[in-house]
């Protein structure tokens, strides 16, 4: 017990004296995942529109590929990615192999397939019909998606959040393709599993309750973005 | 009704998963006018709709507006943006009945500051003015379709489709909101296509009647003329034409038909109005409005078929009852709650039903099954 209060008390120090690394390591975390999530938002919706709106040979298919995605493990996305980027790679020329573009790449593979999938179930929950009584009110095929997003917003933030939620916790692919490298990759979580492995407890504390208050903040604002629009 | 013909369909051929669902070679919807389509579940009359709307792309054939063809999918869009469709489920956005009415107005970019007097319009119009600020959540079923069709109406499209609009509701807010939309479509002059499965909403609200099956229009005409002179059996039987009976054309002469029923019927003779062949097949209708019940028959009147009979069955419907009854034949006959206690009509009890000669119609047609 004695060390989880050691640790605790060091946590609050390092965060009331607003360490300038852990500062570094907590912005570069929220900024690594959330470029990634944005980044997914942008694909897996794009993705879940396209298959929810569009009937065509193999859907069942493409579906079932995208949930599929969803359980993809962080290591074998990140052993991929960094295969792919290494120096003899296929993309190796772009040379952001452990640098922070690299984290960001391997974390969008990982959310992206997150925010499909759960995106589509939210598309496809919709009543059958609203897509043609919408259109029989006169909408464009743009006005078409946005109403029908706006209509599903409720489960789609929620796609958000767990896609989020899945990125700035993961560890393996950020490790293997970031390297952990102080002051230029190193996040939260890597810094974590590092500090641990060094048997500094106290700063594996203070950095895992640093994950959890920006997991906490990050989803206390979309579930706000979620609930506001709820009407008694 | 000799107005302009405001939307033409030719050819319209609309085929899903390899099966015909759709085949209308010609239809004209005139300006101003309500037509229905009435035909069971899977007869095309939703398709048709969502094709004249422009909701659904035909596999064949064209649409015309006001003498033009769209071509061009901008042309197209157009046009689908002048007309629009209520379905049997209010399919109401997650928002305030105010946001929903004013849905279509947003989509069409106009400002905030003209939607709301047109919003609030179509609200007290259709029995919303209080609602304006509920979420479409928080609705009786009454409410949502009407809702919906405030959306509709604040649009005012050219065309209107009406797709079983009152399929979902309980009687009494069926009832009210069928009042009202007559009320509308005969203030606003709203080209209407409905479609029903209720001959009494097609009869309410309607011109022009036409009855689908498989997907072709099998009759189409005014109100009046398909109810009481369906063209066969099938739109018979849909129209509430309840009696039909096998006969043979007796005598004819002088514009009165008689008619001999079936052996079944104990060779009884109906008479009928018009010109038909000795010896022929006929089916004779008679729709149970058109029929009279008394306890005696009264040897002094102008009313040509009288046959005496038993009740068998009476079913409340509505306002009515229907009185089945057994006259050597079937017969069903419509009668008011207080006819009923009048007469003390209940299972058994002797009555003669009449039925004026202009009330029977004949279906004579060629081929006609003689099994029927």
């Amino acid at each position: 017990m004695d060390l989880i209060w050691e640790g605790l008390r060091k946590a609050l120090e390092l965060l009331l004296r607003l360490d300038p690394e852990v500062l570094g390591i907590t912005l570069l975390s929220l900024k690594v995942s959330g470029l990634a999530t944005l980044l997914s938002v942008v694909l897996g919706l794009g993705l879940a529109v396209t298959v929810a709106l569009n009937d065509f040979p193999g859907k069942r298919l493409v579906i079932a590929l995208m949930n599929t995605g969803m359980g993809l493990p962080p290591v074998v996305v990140g052993l991929f990615v960094t295969v792919l980027l290494w120096r003899n790679g296929p993309f190796g020329f772009l040379g952001i192999l452990y640098t922070p573009a690299a984290i960001i790449l391997a974390q969008s593979i990982i959310a992206t397939p997150i925010i499909a999938g759960l995106g589509l179930a939210a598309l496809q929950h919709l009543p059958p019909g609203l897509r043609l009584q919408i259109l029989a009110l006169g909408a464009t095929r743009t006005q078409l998606v946005w109403l029908l997003l706006k209509e599903a917003r409720l489960p789609l933030l929620a796609a958000i959040m767990a896609g989020f939620g899945g990125v700035i916790s993961e560890v393996g692919a950020s490790i293997m393709v970031g390297g952990n490298l102080k002051g230029s990759t190193r996040v939260l979580t890597t810094a974590t599993v590092m500090e641990t492995s060094r048997g500094n407890f106290d700063v594996a504390f203070a950095l895992s309750f640093l994950l959890l208050v920006l997991a906490f903040s990050v989803n206390a604002l979309l579930t706000h973005l979620q609930q506001r629009s709820r009407r008694p | 009704m000799s107005r302009e013909v405001l939307l033409q369909a030719r050819n319209l051929l609309v085929r899903r998963g390899g099966l015909q669902v759709l085949e209308v070679p010609a239809l004209d919807l005139r300006a101003g006018e309500v037509l229905a389509l009435m035909g069971p579940n899977g007869a095309g009359k939703t398709t048709l709709m969502l094709t004249l709307a422009g909701l659904l792309p035909p596999t064949g054939g064209e649409l015309i507006f006001r003498q033009t063809s769209p071509r061009s999918r901008e042309q197209q869009d157009a046009l689908r943006r002048r007309m629009t469709m209520v379905f049997q489920d209010p399919l109401l956005l997650d928002a305030t009945v105010a946001q929903n009415i004013a849905t279509g107005l947003q989509l069409r970019g106009v400002r905030a500051a003209e939607r709301q007097p047109q919003v609030e319009h179509w609200a007290r119009r259709l029995g919303l003015g209080g609602l304006l600020d509920r979420s479409a959540h928080h609705l009786s079923g009454g409410e949502a379709q009407r809702t919906a069709l405030a959306r509709a109406f604040v649009l005012q499209p050219e065309v209107l489709f009406l797709d079983e609009p009152f399929s979902a509701l309980d009687a009494r807010s069926r009832e009210g909101l069928i009042e009202d939309l007559g009320h509308i479509l005969a203030d606003t002059g709203t080209t209407t296509v409905l479609s029903t499965h209720d001959q009494s909403e097609a009869a309410q609200l309607a011109h022009r009647l036409a009855v689908m099956k498989e997907g072709r229009i099998v009759q189409l005409g005014g109100l009046r003329e398909v109810m009481n002179h369906p063209e066969d059996p099938f739109v018979a039987a849909f129209v509430g034409m309840e009696t039909l009976l096998k006969g043979q054309v007796v005598t004819c002469g002088e514009g009165l038909i008689s008619v001999r029923l079936g052996k079944g019927a104990m060779d009884r003779e109906v008479l009928a109005m018009g010109e038909a062949q000795p010896g022929q097949t006929v089916l004779v209708g008679v729709r149970p409005e058109h029929v009279a019940l008394s306890l005696q028959t009264d040897n002094a009147t102008s009313v040509r078929n009288a046959f005496p009979g038993a009740v068998t069955k009476v079913i409340p419907q509505g306002p009515f009852f229907k009185v089945e009854l057994d006259c050597g034949f079937f017969l069903s006959a419509y009668v008011t709650g207080q006819s009923l206690s009048e007469l003390g009509l209940q299972p058994g009890r002797r009555v003669v039903a009449s039925f004026k000669a202009t009330s029977v119609h004949l279906i004579r047609r060629e081929g006609l099954d003689p099994q029927l």
